[in-house]
């Protein structure tokens, strides 16, 4: 369903964040991608969200050039993928209920849909009493699963987590883990880029390991091993 | 798109208006000052082009005839002039209404009163008031007059023409000049004006905006479309611009009451109070037109440049 074809990211002074990267996902699988800060993570990520383009290749997303869809169709693509970061990236002039509206909204959902289905994820992250709170009001592990209810709403087909532990302690890691664990067993592709050994251990599925722009170790079942 | 997109914009647009008070705040006391000075202008047009229209009023040529000259003879010359392109207008003042103007202007004044009645007779004459298009023609006027008078070879029946005397017109010819080019300079310096708090507001607008770089990235990056983004922000915008219209227009009240009355002997006439009650309508348009109309252009190139992603 996401195939990167040879991808090379070379920015403006010469340094190369990305070369020649191939690889595919399939609907359904659970991929980490780990490495150094560094290494390119990051970069490949915002490839997929159409944040960077490359300088060489293409990025496919269910056959469709993502860097070749106009401006005015990609809120349309970007719907179909949801999204959580290191930093939360939270509207801070929203509740925790109006970040999720709005990205229903954005969706031209209908009002009748958002009254019933934001409490619903807010009850799935487990924060149905925080639904009034600004993100300031919340802890960075509430913010992240905040975070991770606006990214499932809409009910995506892929959901990539940019390093969403990256901010959080040992407890709050884990239970992020959890349920993108949770959300990938109900069927929805996760794409998940981490430096965190304990995570990636622990889910025993495919690791993508990178260096310096390249992907050097692809494994079914992989293991942090750099 | 539809009713319900279009209440979520409102909604939305007013929320951000009113969580982010004091960003708010900010960008409405500087459009204020914006619309304060467009306001400004308009007086200060409207004042300028009173009292020149004024003292051009106040300037005419007045053609005295001789106490024996019959009446007809002073209105034939009258619909002569009167038939002549640069005449505004030709006011006839018989001897009669002469003295009668005379007694009420001196009635406090017994020895000017006792004068008239040793004379035993009305010593007044008769005289035309000329009104010009322009200054520069009350020569050609004067001529004109006493040229006409004098046609066939008539006995002249005109004592005196007198229009203000060569001092009073070059004070007058310089007046129009000085308003001539206050006009002007006064256009430029408004306009520069103008150009500055416009200027200003636009770039509060824009670090207002600044401060939501992340968020419109964000809203991006969740899938919400350009529009869905741009609109609330034009919203809060013309917010913006409602609200310093609606102070602008409230600082006028007390501020034209105070200078009204000022103005009104100063000027000659004009009231600016009451000029501005009775162009209302007027100012509430151009001021709050102004300041809806800067705030959604200005929303909507400051959030232009952070949705290219």
């Amino acid at each position: 369903m996401i195939y990167y074809d040879r991808v090379s990211k070379i920015y403006a002074d010469n340094s190369v964040a990305l070369e020649d990267v191939s690889f595919s996902v399939e609907p359904g699988e659970f991929i980490s991608i780990v490495g150094h800060s560094g290494a390119g993570k990051t970069t490949l990520v915002k490839m997929l969200l159409a944040e960077e383009k490359p300088s060489a290749g293409s990025v496919f997303f269910e056959s469709i050039n993502i860097h070749e869809l106009p401006l005015s169709r990609m809120g349309e693509m970007r719907r179909k993928i949801g999204t959580v970061f290191q930093d939360f990236r939270l509207l801070p002039n929203k509740t925790a209920y109006e970040n999720i509206a709005f990205a229903m909204e954005a969706g031209g959902r209908s009002e009748a849909d958002i009254h019933s289905d934001v409490p619903h994820v807010l009850e799935l992250v487990d924060l149905g009493d925080k639904m009034n709170n600004f993100p300031d009001e919340l802890s960075g592990g509430e913010q992240q699963r905040v975070a991770i209810a606006r990214a499932i709403v809409n009910q995506p087909d892929v959901i990539v987590a940019d390093e969403p532990t990256g901010n959080l302690d040992p407890v709050n890691t884990f239970e992020v883990v959890q349920i993108l664990k949770k959300i990938n067993d109900l069927g929805t592709t996760i794409i998940l880029t981490t430096h965190n050994k304990g995570v990636i251990d622990s889910l025993k599925k495919r690791v993508i390991t990178m260096d310096r722009g390249k992907v050097i170790r692809d494994d079914r079942e992989g293991k942090y091993i750099l | 798109m539809n009713w319900v997109t279009i209440k979520r914009i409102f909604r939305a647009g007013l929320l951000d208006f009113w969580r982010n008070a004091f960003v708010s705040f900010a960008s409405i006391l500087v459009m204020t000052v914006t619309l304060f000075v467009v306001g400004m202008t308009i007086f200060a047009g409207v004042m300028l082009n009173f009292t020149i229209a004024e003292l051009r009023n106040k300037v005419d040529v007045s053609v005295y005839f001789l106490t024996t000259t019959p009446e007809e003879r002073i209105l034939g010359l009258k619909s002569a002039l009167e038939a002549r392109p640069e005449v505004v207008s030709v006011g006839y003042v018989s001897r009669e209404e002469a003295l009668a103007q005379f007694r009420e202007r001196y009635k406090d004044d017994q020895l000017a009163l006792q004068a008239l009645e040793e004379l035993g007779q009305n010593p007044l004459e008769a005289s035309l008031q000329v009104r010009a298009k322009d200054i520069s023609q009350y020569e050609a006027i004067a001529q004109f007059a006493q040229n006409q008078d004098t046609e066939n070879g008539a006995a002249a029946s005109i004592d005196k023409v007198s229009f203000y005397d060569a001092k009073y017109r070059v004070a007058l010819d310089r007046l129009q000049s000085i308003a001539d080019s206050a006009e002007r300079l006064g256009f430029i310096v408004i306009a520069i004006l103008i150009a500055t708090t416009i200027a200003i507001s636009f770039n509060t607008l824009r670090l207002a905006i600044y401060s939501s770089r992340d968020e419109i990235q964000v809203m991006r990056l969740v899938g919400a479309g350009r529009f869905f983004i741009r609109a609330p922000f034009m919203i809060e915008g013309m917010l913006y611009g409602l609200v310093a219209g609606f102070v602008t227009l409230l600082l006028f009240y007390p501020l034209t009451w105070w200078l009204g009355t000022a103005t009104a002997s100063f000027f000659g006439g004009v009231n600016i109070f009451s000029y501005y009650v009775q162009n209302f309508l007027m100012f509430f348009g151009i001021i709050v037109g102004t300041g809806v109309v800067l705030g959604a252009i200005a929303s909507w190139l400051a959030v232009r440049r952070y949705l290219k992603i």
